[in-house]
């Protein structure tokens, strides 16, 4: 009767308001089988992390449109690491420039996804990507 | 020790994160998590348990986040379990309820879950139980269910609380829809949230008179149905009566939730005084046993049946060729 799903949080850290791309996000990764937790908008980085402990998920998704991601990610990462979550999956989606890029996966972020990316290929990285660190 | 038994350890010691994860493992089903849950169960019986469900819009989620803050300041701790439907098409789910209720994150005393229905055999009332029984001995002294009050698997959930809020609000269609779900029922408690909007007046006095109405059934209805079990205990409980009553909130403002939280606690010593909390629990433990049982045989028996020929029972069904009534007594005797 086991029955295990992947769950993953939502979150909007940061001050501006604009969801469309989260809930977009939401909705396909539920389509892909997943259950997401959407937290809403203007979550800080403590907020964000302890839900994720709380609903122990194992993919943290963050939506930046605000230009913030250099700041916010780190502290994420940073708080991560504190309450041992380490095995999360962290992504990031939104507006990131090309050369913040890199400097956001060497952090450690699993994957950052810009606008027009395929939503389905969000979701297949987040399977395929699980499916490695469990085998 | 098992990792499992690890887990109980971790949690009976107030680790969070171990917490999270026994919840995982209760509502996965996973095996040795039905162990984790017997190792905890001698601990539980803290917590007092509080459903909260209603109509979708009515407000909810915002009324459980203002009514955890007037708990937090009166002392105590609470562990909430937000309820939302799987979609039946992919099987995953967008569980939104910790929207409204940002105001209690950074809060250790408040533990909050998010949980899909799922959908799978009636499971769901099982799954909840075992969570609940996990933040139980976890220490929380609340643990508020919160559902979608929707249908039957609600009307079961309540089952598992001890005090029922159920949530309406102005302008939601009230007669019909209150009608319709059959919720009116199960309520202990009766909140009108958006008090501040206009026709709340005559959204209380419509529910005051469906109270009415169904007064008489209630009392030899829904709270006697114990006595027909056997070895129950005596009738005289029927004439132990709760006024529901009818509370205005405005949860966005916090107004009315202190009211709210004192209420739930004079109904708790209304079930103490009366008797009736023995009653309710009895009566959750028979249904949470005979839900349990059916679950498992079902499980048991369909395991034990070839594929092939649950197949071919159901072609000659559909075929006309077999009433249900002859087929779920061949699946049980065979041919």
């Amino acid at each position: 009767m086991t029955e295990e799903k992947i769950r993953v949080l939502i979150a909007k850290p940061g001050l501006d308001g604009h969801d469309r791309g989260a809930k977009v996000i939401a909705r396909a990764l539920r389509d892909a089988g997943m259950e997401v937790i959407y937290t809403g908008l203007r979550q800080t980085p403590e907020m964000i992390v302890e839900a994720a402990l709380q609903e122990d998920v194992q993919v943290i998704g963050l939506s930046i449109l605000s230009g913030a991601h250099m700041a916010l990610v780190p502290r994420v990462i940073e708080l991560m690491q504190a309450e041992g979550l380490d095995d999360v999956l962290l992504l990031v989606g939104g507006i990131i420039p090309d050369e913040d890029v890199s400097a956001l996966v060497d952090m450690g972020v699993s994957g950052v996804f810009g606008p027009g990316t395929n939503t389905e290929a969000i979701a297949r990285h987040i399977q395929t990507t699980l499916a490695a660190a469990h085998s | 020790m098992t990792a499992d038994h690890t887990l109980v350890q971790s949690v009976l010691g107030g680790d969070r994160r171990a917490l999270a994860r026994l919840i995982t493992r209760v509502e996965n089903q996973a095996p040795g998590a039905f162990d984790a849950v017997s190792l905890l169960y001698p601990h539980t019986g803290h917590a007092y348990l509080v459903g909260i469900t209603g109509a979708p819009g009515t407000g909810k989620s915002t009324v459980v986040n203002a009514y955890t803050r007037s708990l937090r300041a009166a002392g105590f701790t609470v562990a909430i379990v937000a309820v939302d439907p799987s979609s039946p098409f992919s099987g995953g789910a967008v569980l939104g309820d910790r929207i409204r209720m940002t105001e209690l994150a950074g809060d250790r005393g408040v533990f909050i879950r998010s949980m899909a229905s799922r959908g799978s055999l009636g499971g769901l009332a099982a799954a909840i139980g075992d969570v609940v029984r996990v933040l139980d001995a976890a220490g929380f002294d609340y643990v508020l269910i919160e559902t979608v009050g929707a249908g039957q698997s609600e009307v079961d959930i309540a089952r598992m609380a001890y005090t029922t809020v159920v949530v309406d609000a102005p302008g939601m269609g009230d007669d019909v829809q209150a009608i319709k779900a059959g919720i009116l029922e199960i309520a202990d408690i009766l909140v009108v949230n958006k008090a501040d909007r206009p026709g709340v007046k005559n959204t209380v006095r419509t529910l005051r008179a469906m109270l009415d109405l169904g007064h008489r059934l209630r009392t030899v209805g829904h709270h006697s149905a114990v006595v027909i079990q056997p070895g129950a205990p005596p009738a005289e409980q029927v004439y132990d009566f709760w006024d529901v009553p009818i509370l205005e909130t405005i949860a966005t403002e916090a107004a009315g939730l202190d009211t709210l939280r004192e209420v739930v606690e004079q109904h708790r010593a209304h079930l103490q005084e009366s008797g009736t909390l023995a009653d309710r629990e009895r009566e959750r433990v028979v249904s949470e046993l005979s839900t349990r049982l059916r679950d498992t045989l079902l499980a048991r028996l369909l395991d034990q049946r070839a594929p092939d020929v649950i197949e071919d029972v159901i072609r000659r069904m559909v075929a006309r060729e077999l009433d249900p009534g002859s087929a779920v007594r061949e699946l049980i005797n065979g041919r």
